[in-house]
């Protein structure tokens, strides 16, 4: 791949930045990424991988945009109520960089189409809101060996680590199973501060831009978080479980599984 | 006793299982909670019967479902 002049104006600010440079921003542009969910997270992760120039972005999300989204998901725009996230996603990334091809699947991920939407992608990105669709991404991105960003947020903390399937630890390595049914809240019920959804989800899209460029070092056997109040970022040093039930080297868990979880309604 | 906590230093009573320390530091939601003790990630049976010891480094780690 060539980049063309208009290519080497617009991604100027990588080219002259020594790691990354026109090689890098030509992996970049051949990039392929799905960003699982187009909210909180979502929003900034697929506003600054656009940007960035990613090649391809595949979005994921069942909902349409409502009133109560606007306050934190910055890809949706008032009129935008009412339209379907990934049709609103769509036209932002469009609007912002033509040289993403842009793939909108408006569903919710399940056990029966999660392997075959992340199949085509090289790293995945869990923007979603409930531990089940969080299980069963790190769950399907270990069996299809996807390499990818857990991120997760409640009120004013955040946390996210970089999963290399089988290498790193992965999420189930800290967490076995989810929660009791309704034991966990999710924003709705709990409430976040909006600017934590753009903190946590910028930290995955340069996750995402260091994965495919192979600048630094992953976020891998480390769990970040941090806790906006405060402003104290810690990490916490994990490791690969000899046990894991789904990344050891004798798995107990070989087929998904849909938990029920938490439903993210305010008005229920 | 002093352990670390979460990366602070703190003083709790002698004694105590994993899941004393849990009632004892006030965690609203147990369930919500994976502890690391001394790096290696516990199994949630074993917070009933394992025990705090003098210097041990413990990490909390809390579910966080939220993402929209
Ligand atoms: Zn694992």
């Amino acid at each position: 791949m060539t980049l063309r002049d208009d290519q080497i104006e617009r991604y100027s600010r990588h080219i002259i930045l020594g790691d990354v440079g026109g090689k890098g921003q030509e992996k970049l542009l051949a990039a392929k990424v799905l960003i699982i969910g187009a909210g909180g997270l979502g929003a900034p992760i697929a506003l600054y991988l656009a940007a960035a120039g990613v090649g391809t972005l595949g979005i994921v999300d069942g909902d349409c945009v409502d009133m109560t989204n606007l306050q934190r998901q910055v890809i949706h725009f008032t009129p935008d109520i009412g339209t379907p996230k990934v049709t609103s996603a769509f036209n932002k990334i469009r609007a912002i960089n033509p040289d993403v091809t842009v793939h909108p699947i408006h569903d919710m991920v399940h056990s029966a189409n999660i392997r075959d939407l992340i199949r085509d992608y090289d790293f995945i990105v869990d923007g979603t809101d409930n531990f089940s669709a969080k299980f069963l991404i790190n769950d399907a991105c270990v069996m299809e060996n996807k390499p990818f960003s857990h991120g997760g947020i409640l009120r004013f903390d955040g946390q996210t680590m970089t999963v290399l399937p089988k290498k790193s630890a992965c999420y189930r390595c800290l967490f076995k199973q989810p929660p009791p049914k309704n034991a966990v809240p999710t924003c709705s019920q709990a409430g976040v501060l909006g600017a934590v959804a753009g903190m946590l989800g910028t930290i995955q899209a340069a996750e995402v831009l260091k994965y495919i460029t192979g600048v630094g070092d992953l976020l891998t056997n480390r769990l970040q978080t941090f806790n906006a109040k405060s402003m104290i970022f810690r990490q916490v040093t994990v490791k690969q479980q000899s046990n894991c039930p789904v990344c050891s080297s004798s798995p107990t868990l070989t087929e998904l599984v849909d938990y029920e979880g938490p439903v993210c309604d305010l008005r229920s | 006793m002093n352990v670390t906590i979460n990366g602070q230093i703190e003083q709790i009573p002698s004694g105590l299982t994993i899941v004393g320390l849990l009632a004892h530091k006030s965690v609203e939601m147990p369930d919500m909670v994976s502890v690391e003790l001394n790096g290696e990630i516990l199994d949630r049976p074993a917070f009933d019967t394992t025990l705090v010891s003098e210097g041990d480094s413990l990490e909390f780690l809390y579910f966080m479902g939220g993402g929209q």
